[in-house]
């Protein structure tokens, strides 16, 4: 098993809270999350793992940390 | 003439006399409008050795090619004129409904000359140009005095500085509409060395087009774009910018304490969530904008005012430790009374801190303002923009920003500037591209005018890897470039979320005539960027300025995500230099002025130092 944070912001938020901890199978898919948490891929604007770029086929380790945010920008 | 107005107003307050000129076309459309144009004027006219805060320094308020004219967005105008803060250019841009009410008289843009012997106001109503007596609202605040204004002229659009532009705060800023400000480079005090408060407009005539049927066409598709676009159109709007703080603290380029850490634990206390759901009254739009991102808050004590933008979100919040929104939404809303940049008033105090923490500041220097200098003192942050606006006690030292004052102590380099102007809200150690922005950008530490946030954080127009040094000086430049161009046609940089160039050219040509492609365009804009340089040059700011400072380069970034990089600068910057067509000095070259049309500069070349 491994233990992995996520964290939602702005309308992610909605119906799933600022974070949560999943304990997953060893070498889960981002993907895989994400159906979890019911969102699709079209909706996602900065995935990031561990604070850089993240791709949904990337397979996940022990404490990493996903932060998912929709499309949102500013200057 | 189609787009411009064909008038420009020439003000001499020093013997009280306005003076109508006609525009040239030729000028205007050559540099497009406020930006180009006004910076072209300046150039012109103005010893750039000159002293910024003296009468012979000349303060141009320039409306876009496009402001006025129904197109999305076109409510922008800017403030050009030399510096007092960094000496070299100054091009301060602002929203709201002022520049389309400026337009709206008829006049392009005014040449503010001299000095007022005592405070005035200029009065614009139509083709009615008066200098107005404004002992009656010298001193007063941002709001008081717009009131007051637009008491004696109803339906008016009030422009003015407050009392740190009075008392020539070299970070004041010009305030519009209450709430908007033409912010950074000390713009304010310039127009407060000429008694000059307000500029109060009034007008009913509108833009002539050239092709009023294509002109429906394009803006609405121009809007439809935006409306579709999910940040233009749901983000922006829903959370404000106010939304970076938690991007860019998961990036871990999130300024905190000067610069010393780049991620906190607790950005979310002040993050555009945290905004939206226990502050935000409502959002606000500027003149014709369909994505309103502007946030109205409510106070802790219930007011309802204008609220904070991300930068300045991070400088009063992540830069001084605080974490407490009420107390930003007020240093914010003090900044908007006072007249003062909030990014260069936020960094300064956390300059200060740093100083105070290092003991370089000491309590006894402190102690008479009743004021603390603490990391994350919510009273601290509030209190002192009273000081620095009022310039009281060790506010006076403040209000003159952050390189004065660590330079006072013999530490410079505590003072995160470049070219002596604050830097905002991104540690450029884990953004590479956009480093390079801060350390070449004509106007000092400047996020926006090449706002690399967009591709190597946001994912527009493309996802660039935010660590990589391929290919982003180049990258660069097109940003400096484009950014020069929606400058000047007076239009918002958040089009840029979902447009793109063509799409400026085909607004620009169905409301001014068929003048541009997207090649000939974005050129205009390198003539601008171009002509901002020679400036500098001239007015004494060497490439030997185009640097960052010494944290940023040699101390890696201490925790989290980014742990462990600094800025590659000297690696990066002659790539720039050969991007942008100028010597290994980082002068143009003869040949690159030629090909933008400015052969009347070359002679320039010869006086500009290495």
């Amino acid at each position: 098993m491994i233990k992995v944070e996520v964290r939602l912001f702005a309308t992610f938020r909605e119906g799933r809270g600022k974070k949560q901890i999943l304990y997953l199978e060893e070498d889960t898919e981002i993907s895989e999350v994400l159906n979890k948490l019911n969102i699709k891929t079209e909706e996602i604007g900065i995935l990031l793992l561990n604070g850089l770029d993240g791709s949904i086929d990337r397979k996940l380790k022990d404490g990493d940390v996903i932060a998912l945010f929709p499309p949102v920008g500013g200057g | 003439m189609y787009g411009y107005m064909g008038m420009i107003l020439r003000v001499n307050l020093s013997e009280r006399k306005v003076k109508k000129e006609e525009l040239d076309l030729n000028i205007a459309q050559k540099y497009l409008g406020s930006r180009g144009l006004g910076v072209k004027i300046l150039m012109d006219e103005v010893d750039p050795k000159v002293d910024p805060l003296s009468p012979d320094n000349k303060l141009i308020i320039a409306t876009g090619a496009l402001t006025g004219a129904p197109v999305p967005t076109s409510g922008r105008y800017m403030v050009i004129t030399k510096s007092p803060l960094t000496g070299g250019i100054a091009i301060a841009n602002s929203g709201g409904k002022w520049g389309a009410s400026l337009k709206a008289t008829g006049h392009d843009l005014i040449i503010f000359e001299g000095k007022a012997d005592k405070p005035v106001y200029l009065c614009i109503e139509d083709d009615k140009v008066e200098i107005r007596d404004a002992d009656h609202v010298w001193g007063k605040t941002t709001e008081e005095a717009t009131k007051i204004l637009q008491d004696e002229v109803k339906d008016s659009n009030v422009l003015c500085i407050g009392p740190a532009g009075e008392n020539l705060s070299l970070i004041a800023a010009v305030m519009n509409d209450v709430d908007r400000a033409a912010g950074r480079g000390g713009v304010g005090a310039v127009m407060g060395s000429k008694n000059l408060k307000a500029v109060v407009v009034k007008g009913t005539k509108k833009v002539n087009l050239y092709d009023e049927e294509r002109v429906k066409e394009v803006s609405s598709n121009k809007i439809k774009i935006l409306r579709e676009d999910p940040v233009a159109g749901q983000g922006l709007p829903s959370y404000g910018t106010a939304v970076l703080v938690n991007i860019i603290n998961e990036n871990g380029v999130f300024p905190v304490k000067n610069f010393q850490e780049a991620y906190t634990a607790d950005a979310d206390l002040i993050s555009g969530e945290t905004l939206a759901e226990k502050h935000l009254v409502r959002k606000n739009a500027c003149f014709r904008c369909p994505i309103a991102c502007g946030r109205v808050v409510k106070l802790a004590d219930g007011s309802v005012v204008g609220g904070p933008e991300y930068e300045t979100i991070w400088a009063f919040g992540a830069d001084c430790g605080v974490f407490d929104l009420n107390a930003i939404n007020e240093a914010n809303f003090l900044c908007n009374e006072y007249g003062l940049d909030t990014i260069s008033t936020g960094a300064t105090i956390a300059a200060a801190m740093e100083l105070y923490q290092r003991g370089y500041i000491k309590d006894e220097d402190i102690e008479a303002d009743g004021l603390s200098l603490k990391w994350g003192d919510p009273k601290a942050i509030t209190g002192w923009v009273k000081k620095m606006g009022l310039k009281e006690g060790f506010g006076a030292k403040l209000a003159q920003g952050s390189y004065r004052l660590a330079e006072s102590y013999g530490v410079p380099e505590l003072s995160m500037t470049v070219k002596r102007q604050e830097l905002p809200a991104y540690d450029p150690r884990g953004i590479q591209g956009h480093g390079i922005n801060y350390a070449v950008n004509n106007r000092g530490g400047c996020h926006i005018k090449g706002y690399m946030i967009n591709p190597e954080i946001l994912g527009y127009p493309e996802k660039l890897d935010r660590l990589a040094l391929e290919g982003k000086p180049a990258y660069t430049k097109v940003f400096h470039d484009l950014t020069a161009v929606i400058d000047s046609i007076g239009l918002c940089l958040f089009t840029t979320f979902g447009l793109g160039l063509h799409d400026y050219v085909e607004m620009y040509n169905a409301v001014c005539g068929d003048i541009y492609n997207d090649e000939t365009l974005l050129e205009a804009g390198e003539r601008i960027w171009n002509l901002e340089k020679l400036f500098n040059l001239r007015a004494g700011i060497s490439s030997s300025e185009d640097k960052l400072p010494k944290r940023l380069t040699e101390d890696p970034i201490p925790e989290g995500p980014s742990k462990g990089h600094v800025h590659h600068l000297s690696e990066l910057l002659p790539q720039y230099y050969v991007a942008r067509g100028w010597d290994e000095n980082g002068i143009p070259t003869e040949e690159t002025l030629k090909r933008l049309g400015l052969e009347d500069y070359i002679k320039y070349l010869g006086l500009a130092e290495a």
